[in-house]
């Protein structure tokens, strides 16, 4: 049953002097400007997590009906799907997990875990899904999707040129969303809990009155059009909410408000997006605002705030979408990265941890650990100790959470900046990407060597150009040829790029989160590049030892002779960590040539997600030694097994890889043995503490943190159902661990576990 | 930075002019630099590591750091200018400057020059000695030194002996000497099944510190088969090829022993 207009609000609107009593006024007040409100109004908090509250019975009861449908999920693939139904904002009726028992409510289908079809993307993806699981497709919807209405990913495909085309079915670029909902766009959804709908409405039609006085040019009208959708979209999250008895025209009254408000905000874009990375922003001194004020006022206590945030992170926690096995195998685990950035600096120096900083990431114990939403600590030194050592212990407790430079980033988004996906920075409202995925980059030296052919298939991809000659491979010969092969490639991608992101804002456009940003955004062109330490090492092998090319019968390279000893990536070796910086900044400034759709900026990013396993599957040999097929390491990770010289040696060679040249991001995951943190808790804590601060000055970017034994992760191969709640994080992203393929799970074995570090 | 090359091009006195240079502290050998987190005093640490030890423990882990000859010669300035480099990441860290080896005394002046140069980097430093040839160890030396890790070996002398091929009393007499400065000592010991584990043994180590007030805490450590490799490669004997690691239960005698001694251990 779909939502109409027509039902009747519990509440009433209150008028901003009610909702806004007792907050400090300013800028904020005349015009949206989320940051100005939160740096008035907060409470900064520098004690430690003594005054942090357990899960109420009542949370306990909800995570406990929830917990019982996992494993019917896990052993099916999906809990439930809505054939029928495509996904809007309005598509479904209200859906309740426990009507009576809920603090926070909505849901993205009308029940818990059913999933929606949403096509826009793609009907492809819905089909292949569909299929995967044992589900009939609804002829009529299929008709709609195929015959009536067109999808992004046809528009992708009717403007691909055959080159791109070729690229990507060799997979030297993959991962590409052209076929699904490119995400990694962040609503400011604290707009509607501060300013309610009816503010924001009139907001956008004040851009929409300045659209109607300028030229109508292609740009403008698309922009109007767009403005448009954003109003519709913003009524429609209006009468969603008022399905479930909230008037949200106006502004969040208190903390439990608020955070309805902004949850439902978020929920009206998972409902109509099945994008590849739903990130929720910044939100938790936000809501603390609110918190601090119910507390002062005495309508709350610690249990209840606990309870609210906990509530509100189950809610986050069962965001699903329909995608399919391919889908999977790039991204495992059925992640969504609804990331969530807590901690951080304000540019007047002030800590933006607040009491509820501390309350959200409380959740991974209330709850247990858990992969999603995805938190992470944007880290600094010069954050207070107590939060500081509370993240450490979550980390060696649950393994759950990421660390994010708040150094580098308040460098280049500000200080109101957010997550997206995994190691994507952006002001949160001003600032949106074009997720661009990424070329393989270790492939592109097998081209560069191969005159352009494919080292698997012994097709021409990229232009003709004489292979490298019979003998020892010569360094300067192939890092020239290697240079040209680059040149071609980026060239080929920035035009992949913009062929899927011109199709994907005009058939899959992000209405409402677009409807809460402002009307002048800063957009990115976010490239990528992966299997980073295979290319540096085996351009290390050709520079510091002798590797001879062997040839298959029509002449292709197909293998190395490698011998004599080289330097590799990973051990703070400079001859080795050079080779890869000059890797990631050569390719950024090929990239940064060609014009991009919609005047993006140009960013790249060194990151994998999971798909560093597809990646390694479709790369022959390399001179590093590496086998055909044998996964790259993830993200900027050196090889596995070849960091030897601890943890902090292999943080530092990435570490060294520049920020400026790649500023969507630059992904660690990195693996130590509880033991080897220290000896005492105490001390593991304090250790833990050092060694981000250690690797945040040393201006590295991001960190995965785990936590963990080997015996443990083997042990829940053997046995998933000791292990329900297992979570790993892997790159840039957490899981839990028995819901990976096999294959990912011995890929995870393999890397390094930094026993001493 | 390595100055093995300069050696070759060296003048005909170049022998002696290296020996002076090197009992002066000008250059220094050096086995590797390392870093390490809790392994080698506290918090993240960057450890230098020197060549040459006149023990020959039979547990050694790094016997490829015995001989001073095999090391690198590393000139004054190129160390400080690695433990400058470093030094915010160690700050930052909660850690510092660890000199190790082989037995860093065995490099008394080049050690003490080190230590001065962390010093005015502003870093914690600690000396990770057997003490053996702690009569070495200058008084502004110890002065730059905020932590000494004294490996004890052994509590008896004929097991001392027996272990490291020297003797125990050099060990104590520096033990006693850091005490009297009041010059903070983490001690270590090495549980080794069948040589070092016995409860007499173990007793006489509780006996030797625990009248030391500088002593914070005692390290018990197990043996482990780490070394076996370098030790191969070397081709030398390795006594210890089947020696396996202690029992959990005998780690837990050993530390309640200790306790026993009123020691703080680890």
């Amino acid at each position: 049953m779909a939502i109409t207009a027509d039902h009747t609000p519990a509440s009433t609107p209150e008028a901003p002097s009610t909702a806004w009593r007792g907050f400090v006024s300013g800028p904020w007040q005349d015009a949206i400007d989320v940051r100005d409100f939160i740096q008035r109004n907060y409470t900064p908090y520098d004690g430690d997590d003594a005054f942090l509250a357990p899960a109420t019975e009542r949370t306990e009861r909800i995570w406990a009906a929830l917990s019982e449908m996992f494993p019917v999920e896990r052993a099916k693939g999906v809990y439930d799907v809505d054939t029928h139904t495509p996904g809007t904002i309005t598509s479904h009726a209200p859906g309740y997990i426990s009507r009576d028992d809920e603090i926070i409510v909505g849901l993205q289908t009308d029940a818990p875990l059913k999933r929606a079809m949403i096509p826009n993307g793609g009907w492809r993806m819905v089909e292949g899904a569909l299929k995967t699981y044992g589900y009939e497709t609804d002829p009529d919807v299929a008709k709609i999707f195929t015959e009536y209405r067109k999808t992004h990913n046809q528009g992708v495909f009717d403007v691909y040129p055959p080159s791109v085309k070729a690229a990507r079915h060799s997979h030297i670029i993959t991962g590409l969303p052209d076929a699904y909902g490119r995400g990694r766009i962040i609503g400011d959804y604290r707009r509607v809990a501060l300013y309610g709908i009816d503010a924001l409405i009139a907001a956008k039609k004040v851009e929409r009155s300045e659209l109607m006085m300028e030229p109508p040019t292609e740009e403008t009208l698309r922009e109007r059009e767009e403005n448009a959708e954003q109003i519709r979209a913003l009524d429609e999250l209006k009468t969603m909410a008022a399905s479930y008895g909230f008037d949200i025209s106006g502004p969040a009254t208190n903390a439990r408000e608020a955070v309805q408000w902004l949850y439902f905000a978020y929920l009206a874009a998972v409902k109509e997006q099945n994008g590849a990375a739903m990130s929720l922003g910044r939100t938790s001194t936000f809501i603390d605002v609110f918190m601090e004020r119910d507390l002062a006022e005495g309508t709350l206590d610690e249990s209840t705030a606990q309870e609210i945030i906990d509530d509100f992170v189950i809610k986050l926690r069962i965001v699903r979408f329909l995608r399919t096995p391919e889908y999977d195998a790039l991204f495992s685990g059925d992640p969504t990265w609804v990331t969530e950035s807590i901690g951080g600096l304000g540019d007047d120096g002030r800590s933006l941890v607040t009491k509820s900083s501390f309350r959200y990431l409380n959740t991974l114990y209330n709850l247990g650990p858990a992969p999603e939403p995805n938190l992470t600590v944007l880290w600094s030194p010069q954050l207070p100790e107590g939060f500081k050592e509370f993240c450490a212990k979550v980390s060696i407790d649950t393994s759950a959470i990421q660390y994010e430079s708040d150094e580098l980033l308040r460098s280049q988004c500000g200080d109101d900046a957010a997550i997206a996906c995994c190691v994507s920075g952006m002001t949160v409202g001003k600032q949106m990407q074009f997720f661009g995925a990424r070329v393989n980059l270790a492939k592109a030296l097998l081209y560069a060597i191969n005159g352009g052919r494919d080292e698997m298939s012994g097709k021409q991809i990229a232009p003709l150009s004489a292979p490298v000659g019979g003998g020892v491979l010569d360094y300067d010969e192939v890092r020239a040829r290697y240079d040209e092969l680059l040149e071609w490639l980026a060239g080929t991608y920035v035009e992949a790029l913009n062929c899927i992101h011109w199709s994907h804002d005009k058939y899959a456009y992000e209405r409402v989160e677009m409807a809460l940003h402002d009307r002048v955004i800063l957009r990115t062109m976010a490239c990528g590049i992966a299997g980073l330490s295979v290319a540096a090492d085996s351009l290390a092998a050709i520079k510091y030892a002798t590797v001879r090319p062997v040839r298959d019968e029509t002449g292709l390279v197909v293998d190395y002779d490698v011998t004599g000893e080289f330097p590799t990536y990973g051990n703070d070796d400079d001859r080795a960590d050079e080779i890869a910086v000059d890797l990631v900044s050569t390719f950024m400034d090929k990239i940064r040539k060609h014009p991009t759709y919609r005047d993006a900026v140009h960013t790249q990013s060194v990151l994998t997600i999971t798909s560093n396993v597809v990646y390694g599957k479709h790369t022959g040999n390399t001179p590093d030694g590496r086998r055909t097929g044998e996964p790259f390491a993830p993200g900027a990770n050196p090889m596995n097994g070849r960091d030897t010289h601890g943890m902090l040696a292999s943080a530092l060679s990435v570490a060294k890889l520049p920020y400026d040249e790649a500023q969507d991001g630059i992904s660690l995951t990195t693996t130590v043995v509880p033991s080897g943190l220290g000896r005492t808790r105490g001390e593991q804590v304090t250790n833990l503490v050092g060694l981000l601060d250690g690797y945040n000055v040393a201006t590295g970017f991001h960190v995965n943190i785990n936590v963990l034994n080997r015996e443990t992760l083997e042990d829940a191969m053997e046995h998933p159902e000791k292990y329900p709640q297992l979570t790993i994080r892997v790159s840039g992203y957490a899981v839990n661990f028995v819901r990976l393929t096999r294959e990912q799970q011995l890929d995870v074995l393999s890397r390094t576990f930094h026993g001493a570090l | 930075m390595s100055v093995l090359s300069e050696r070759s091009t060296c003048c005909e006195d170049g022998r002696a002019t290296q020996m002076a240079a090197l009992r002066a502290g000008e250059i220094g050998s050096v086995h590797s630099w390392d870093r390490s987190t809790d392994a080698d005093g506290p918090g993240t640490r960057l450890v230098l590591r020197l060549s040459g030890c006149p023990l020959r423990c039979q547990y050694c882990h790094g016997p490829d750091a015995w001989l001073m000859r095999d090391g690198a010669l590393h000139t004054i300035d190129s160390a400080l200018a690695r433990i400058e480099r470093d030094a915010p990441l160690l700050v930052a860290g909660g850690g510092g400057l660890t000199v190790s080896g082989g037995e860093p005394l065995l490099q008394p002046a080049f050690v003490a020059r080190v230590l001065r140069g962390a010093k005015e980097a502003g870093l914690h430093t600690a000396l990770d000695t057997s003490g053996y040839l702690g009569r070495r160890a200058t008084e502004p030396m110890l002065d730059d030194t905020d932590l000494v890790l004294l490996d004890v070996k052994s509590g008896l002398p004929d097991v001392y002996h027996s272990v490291t091929g020297r003797d125990l009393a050099p060990t104590l007499e520096f033990a006693r000497r850091l005490a009297d400065r009041g010059t903070r000592v983490w001690a270590r010991f090495v549980v080794v099944p069948g040589l070092t584990d016995a409860w007499d043994n173990v007793a006489a180590v509780g006996d030797h510190l625990s009248g030391l007030e500088n002593v914070e805490r005692v390290e018990v450590l197990p043996f482990d088969q780490t070394g076996r490799e370098v030790w191969h490669t070397l081709g030398a004997e390795y006594r210890l090829e089947l020696t396996e690691e202690p029992d959990v239960d005998v780690m837990e005698r050993v530390r309640i022993q200790l306790r026993a001694s009123g020691l703080a251990v680890a």
